[in-house]
């Protein structure tokens, strides 16, 4: 792919090309398109807030240990994830692949609290099928774990590439847009937190 | 641009950490264990949401590096179209809600 665009050494590799910068101006253009389809899945959750159907409710099931530690889980995935991306501008191929490997540890943890709060939910008689609020609430938070799950897999294939062919302007491409995917699925999860978590306990 | 502090402690990123646990326990303060109103509860609470959204924008995910500008359009445009689905949802199902009753 013999570019022939001249390594300039005020920017990170990962800017280098255009090619470069428009796939991740492209990048956060899809974030655009992601933000626009969580807002109709939060829109639907607010509208449906309160349709129980005589089924239990947000108040009785949250509890805000388990929320606290899925959100601090998060949090910091999000940090370390950053680590990474700061780790690869000091050209740390090394350093690169211990945050992200990390970062991948901590989703990995997420999902697990998270399933075990779902499962509590079920337990407890809460289903995807009790009531509109219960839909609205697993529709909303499944597809961010979904999301979650993609990132996992998707971050894997980037550690296998940088590991294979280190740090150069393709490889670093990927990963960054691998790590603004990671921060977009905080940014989703701060909204959840507040939104769906906090007001639930509050209502 | 970031170019030139490559080798530099990480503070943007270890200062952005400590805002978002700092907004996330403001967050559970106001909701849980303060004595405000409903309404101000969730003002607020949605408030620190949206600083917190904002340090990650900023000093996670380098918004304002590459195509900065149109990086920024992108994202403030999805966040208009966000509120207006959001709030125009929750406006117009209560408006029809008042006025079946």
């Amino acid at each position: 792919m013999g570019h022939t665009e001249t390594i300039d050494p005020n920017k990170p590799l990962e800017y280098q090309t255009e090619k470069s910068r428009l796939n991740i101006l492209g990048f956060w253009i899809f974030l655009g398109a992601e933000v626009a389809l969580f807002a109709t899945l939060f829109a639907t959750y607010f509208v449906l807030t309160g349709r129980l159907a005589d089924g239990p409710g947000p108040g009785e099931l949250f509890e805000i240990k388990g929320v606290l530690i899925e959100t601090f889980i998060l949090l910091t995935s999000s940090f370390t994830c950053g680590i990474a991306i700061h780790e690869m501008r000091r050209g740390s191929k090394k350093g690169l692949m211990i945050w992200f490997g990390l970062t991948l540890l901590l989703g990995l943890g997420f999902l697990y609290f998270e399933i075990e709060e779902f499962i509590h939910y079920v337990h407890e008689g809460a289903t995807i099928q009790t009531s509109a609020y219960w839909s609205s609430f697993f529709t909303l938070l499944g597809t961010h774990g979904a999301h979650v799950s993609l990132g996992i897999g998707w971050m894997i294939m980037i550690l296998i590439q940088v590991a294979r062919h280190g740090l150069n302007t393709t490889t670093t491409r990927k990963a960054f847009i691998i790590s603004l995917y990671w921060h977009f699925l905080d940014v989703v999860w701060i909204f959840i937190f507040t939104g769906v978590y906090l007001m639930g306990m509050v209502m | 641009m970031a170019g030139n502090n490559h080798n530099k402690f990480p503070w943007n990123h270890v200062l952005g950490f400590i805002f978002s646990i700092v907004l996330t326990l403001l967050a559970v303060w106001a909701a849980l264990y303060s004595s405000l109103s409903i309404t101000a509860i969730v003002w607020t609470i949605v408030t620190l949401a949206l600083l917190q959204a904002a340090v990650q924008l900023f000093m996670f995910m380098h918004i304002g590096e590459g195509e900065g500008k149109a990086q920024k359009g992108t994202i403030y445009f999805s966040a208009f179209i966000a509120v207006v689905i959001v709030a125009g949802s929750i406006w117009v199902m209560n408006a029809m809600m008042h006025s079946m009753m």
